[in-house]
């Protein structure tokens, strides 16, 4: 039956409250009442609308037409003075009365404006120069008024005085703010974070700050000429703006009885305490003694509230942690949750660089961030709001969580252009992302799937989802999927493993049809379980071919004119004369297209037709190189001390012996390796998923988590061991236990960094689980399992197995050099 | 769209389950699937995007995934779930042990 739903309020907390209502095909006739003559507008704009960054129009998020469009009954200007909570209605101060099956209050928060001497004038309101900064008409009469006088002085150096500083500045020439506390922002920032902040809003915007500054009186009688201060100091304007906070708006829940402290009270369902049909949210509310003035926590809460009040009865606000990431007044600033460590135990680290305005800090307890600053520099805000919501493992280098090491450098999305590409593989712009939001898509793989974004090479995933959730006003919907091992199996990688064991599902169709409801097949899914079965299970793994990517069912890696490479093994990079003999024959009668040296070391034959390999590997009569697979690779080595002056180690015996050991082991990534005879490198063992470095002394370094590929990291060092078996056992355990653990299409270089060095070297290295010998023995079966896969060339695996599949036109061809 | 007049083009054997084979039929060149649920697809061979070869695409019982840049498309309507061009979808079934495609 559809209900009566009433909303007190008409900002941004009731309409976004009402929207997801409406998402949620909630069945009820909406009647909303506003204060303000307006729909709704975005009031954390007012302060570009102030200093002429922004029109009114762009300013507003449902315009009037939105709320007939949507069905919604609004009662502009209109203001409730009761709710009669017993009869379910609602009483307007012009005399009306509606009824309601279901109230939400969501009336935010007014200005609070400071017992000043001279501020209002009785019965006639505010001193015609001072204003409230709160409301869009506020901001209508500050601009009228500023534009005819010459000096101004804000009072509040919180977010909302330096904005409306920084604002006024559009249009008279002197501001002053005056704070009453010893420090800018005091609530969000630490003192010298302020005092950095203080200096550039001096230096380069021009504005007088003067703390500790207590306004204790207006003065002028019709005009304003100046405020005096608590020490006496007089400054001289002709316009006053206060800034000094906001105060929830909570007397007509007072009024009506309702529970009223510091804001409503509501329980985790955002219902007033007590009152099961009513509802309050945003500002006004107080929940677990918690009230909240930033944007994100009431996107939350209206979740939370639509989702309840829709029937979906198990839901739980349960607070939010709450981050800013600004320019305030021009400069960046960020900031969340502790200002200050609150014990000797918090790791607090600081950089400070006073010349450029830039402060830094970071508060970290048991390992998880508990509170940041940042000022002058927001170019990491956005990775540390992510490590703070979702408390996540920190770099074990401190250093990254300020400065970018290495890696990419994050771009910050608001001030990245419409055009500027964001997947530099599928030719994906920031527009298109935004679009893809815009027409529904809230989820970031949804956005990924619509737009191909980050479908490449997947280093651009995270720009792609901090746009997404920038365009999707702070939050992208949480993705149940993400945690998935495949996206077409519902469960992430232990459950799944667990899962397939207690079932003992040995083909990946077993797996969809006892583990997905409805027994849905997924095409995507497919190559991931059959990958991850192959690890569990080895030699009894039901190989059914249909599961396998093409690369893997013709041994071969496909091209883009839909034609083959072919890569035979050279173990180490290290041939002969008669292997190249042989090449070089079998490429002139095939009339290979082009033969390349590949970058681990070998010898790629490109452009070959499907249904020459199994003759070709016949030719060649040699092991496949596997240079197809998400598998193990190849081992690049140096020269070694065989022959290289420098060589301290024998790199070229030791790659070959790690390659002719885990050749074709499969994983959730490739596995590529190298082996360096001296600390020079010249085999690139530091940035491998496994790098193995001689050291005088006999000694070998084993690195990992290495990538030179579409990321660039240098591996974390994971053992000093003295002996080549030694490398050999520690590699075959760190790969079996990437091959368990890591995720799908989980590179080593996020895996790592993931599970964390230290973490890895007690399982891999110290053995404090007391599970080596097990991954040991979980090796050595997968390697005892290894089947050279171009021995299958004789029989097909399949009908037609090597058939061609584009038998008539000729593509677009891989130009041939001479 | 182009009509193909009922053509046998071989055994049901020849496709593997869960796999698909490019047959060319009147000078067009068609990638015919074998569900696992046993019932048969037939859409264009070339992908329109980069022209890749969708017979060497992995299926399920609805879509096929472009092995070169993984688009994927409707295996019963034809229609792109990545923004590309739609396929065109040919009628086809199995008589006994043949597939026969077209009305």
């Amino acid at each position: 039956m559809t209900q009566r739903l009433v909303v007190i309020g008409n900002g941004m907390a009731g309409a976004r409250t009402v929207e997801e209502i409406l998402a949620r095909g909630g069945d009820f006739t909406v009647t909303m009442f506003g204060d303000e003559p307006y729909g709704n507008y975005n009031r954390i704009m007012l302060s570009n609308l102030l200093a002429g960054v922004e029109t009114e129009e762009g300013i507003f998020l449902n315009d009037l037409s939105w709320y007939a469009e949507n069905g919604v009954t609004l009662h502009t200007s209109t203001r409730i003075e009761r709710i009669d909570a017993e009869s379910r209605t609602v009483h307007a101060g012009d005399g009306s009365v509606t009824p309601y099956d279901k109230l939400i209050i969501a009336t935010g928060s007014s200005a609070w404006i400071p017992p000043i001497t001279g501020i209002s004038r009785p019965g006639r309101g505010y001193h015609q120069g001072v204003f409230a900064f709160r409301t869009l008409d506020d901001t209508r009469r500050m601009i009228t008024y500023a534009r005819r006088h010459e000096r101004a002085v804000v009072i509040g150096g919180g977010l909302l005085g330096l904005e409306a500083a920084r604002g006024l500045q559009s249009h008279l020439s002197s501001v002053t703010l005056l704070h009453a506390a010893g420090h800018l922002m005091n609530a969000q920032l630490d003192e010298v974070s302020g005092r950095m902040l203080q200096q550039s809003v001096e230096q380069k915007l021009g504005i007088e700050v003067v703390c500790d500054a207590m306004t204790t009186e207006i003065l002028g009688k019709s005009e304003v000429t100046g405020v005096r201060l608590a020490d006496g100091r007089v400054i001289d304007c002709d316009i006053v703006v206060v800034a000094a906070g906001i105060r929830p708006n909570t007397a007509v829940a007072a009024d009506s009885g309702l529970p009223v402290e510091r804001g409503i009270v509501v329980d985790d369902q955002m219902r007033v305490a007590g009152y099961d049909d009513v509802y309050a949210v945003g500002e006004c509310a107080q929940h677990r003694g918690e009230l909240y003035g930033l944007v994100a926590p009431l996107w939350d809460q209206a979740k939370v509230l639509a989702d309840h009040i829709t029937g979906h009865v198990d839901v739980m606000y349960q607070g939010s942690k709450t981050s800013t990431k600004l320019k305030v007044a021009g400069i960046d600033v960020a900031s969340m949750g502790l200002n200050a460590p609150a014990s000797d135990d918090d790791e607090v680290i600081v950089y400070s660089e006073p010349t450029r305005g830039i402060h830094k800090q970071v508060i970290i307890r048991d390992g998880v961030l508990v509170g940041a600053t940042l000022v002058g520099d927001n170019s990491k805000a956005s990775n540390l709001i992510q490590l703070f919501d979702r408390g996540l493992a920190l770099p074990e280098n401190r250093a990254e969580l300020m400065f970018d090491i290495g890696g990419a450098v994050e771009a910050s999305v608001e001030e990245m252009p419409d055009d500027a590409q964001v997947c530099n593989c599928n030719g994906v712009s920031k527009g298109a992302v935004c679009g893809a939001v815009a027409s529904g898509c809230k989820t970031v793989s949804g956005v990924m799937d619509k737009t191909r974004a980050g479908k490449g090479c997947g280093t651009c995933k995270p720009l792609v989802q901090r746009i997404v959730e920038w365009a999707n006003g702070g939050a992208a919907e949480e993705d149940p999927a993400a945690s998935w091992y495949v996206p077409g199996v519902p469960m992430p990688k232990p459950e799944l493993m667990a899962a397939i064991r207690r079932f003992d599902l040995k083909s990946v169709s077993s797996v969809f049809d006892k583990l997905v409801p409805g027994a849905v097949h997924d095409a995507k899914s497919k190559m991931g379980l059959a990958s991850l079965l192959k690890m569990m299970w080895a030699d009894e793994y039901v190989d059914e071919r249909d599961a396998r990517f093409i690369n893997d069912r013709v041994h071969a890696n496909i091209q883009r004119d839909g034609t083959f490479s072919v890569v035979p093994q050279m173990k180490g990079g290290v041939t002969t004369p008669a292997q190249l003999r042989k090449i070089a024959d079998v490429a002139e009668k095939y009339d290979v297209p082009m033969v390349k040296l590949t970058g681990g070391q070998r010898i790629d034959l490109l452009g070959i037709p499907k249904e020459q390999l199994p003759a070709m590997w016949a030719d060649l009569d040699m092991p496949s190189g596997y240079a197809y697979a998400k598998s193990f690779r190849t081992v690049k080595t140096c020269v070694g001390s065989d022959y290289c002056r420098f060589g301290v180690g024998d790199s070229t015996a030791l790659g070959i012996a790690l390659e002719e050991r885990y050749q074709g082991l499969e994983g959730p990534g490739k596995m590529k390796l190298a082996v360096t005879g001296c600390p020079r490198n010249c085999a690139e063992a530091y940035c491998k998923d496994l790098g193995v470095v001689a050291i005088d002394g006999g000694k070998w370094e084993i690195y990992v988590g290495g990538a030179a590929g579409a990321h660039i990291r240098k591996g974390d060092l994971l053992a000093t061991v003295g002996s080549a078996d030694e490398v050999i056992v520690l590699t075959g355990r760190f790969l079996q236990y990437y091959r368990e653990n890591a995720n799908w299409l989980e590179r080593t270089y996020t895996f790592v960094p993931r599970i964390g060095i230290d973490r890895i070297r007690e399982i891999v290295v110290d053995d404090t689980d007391g599970i080596a010998a097990a991954l040991d023995t979980a090796v050595e079966v997968a390697v005892q399992a290894y089947r050279d896969p171009w021995k299958e060339r004789a029989e097909p695996a399949t009908p037609g197995q090597f058939r061609k599949s584009l038998p008539l036109t000729v593509l677009p061809q891989v130009p041939v050099r001479a | 769209m182009k009509t193909i007049t009922a053509t046998v083009l071989g055994a049901l054997a020849d496709i593997p389950l869960g796999e698909g084979r490019t047959y060319t039929v009147q000078d067009t060149m068609i990638a015919v699937f074998r569900l696992r649920d046993g019932s048969l697809r037939a859409v264009d061979a070339v992908c329109p995007h980069k022209g890749g070869p969708l017979a060497d695409g992995q299926i399920d019982n609805r879509i096929v995934v472009c092995p070169l840049h993984l688009n994927s498309w409707d295996l019963a309507t034809g229609c792109s779930q990545s923004g590309q061009p739609a396929l065109t979808v040919y009628p086809v079934r199995a008589d006994g042990d043949h597939i026969i495609l077209g009305d």
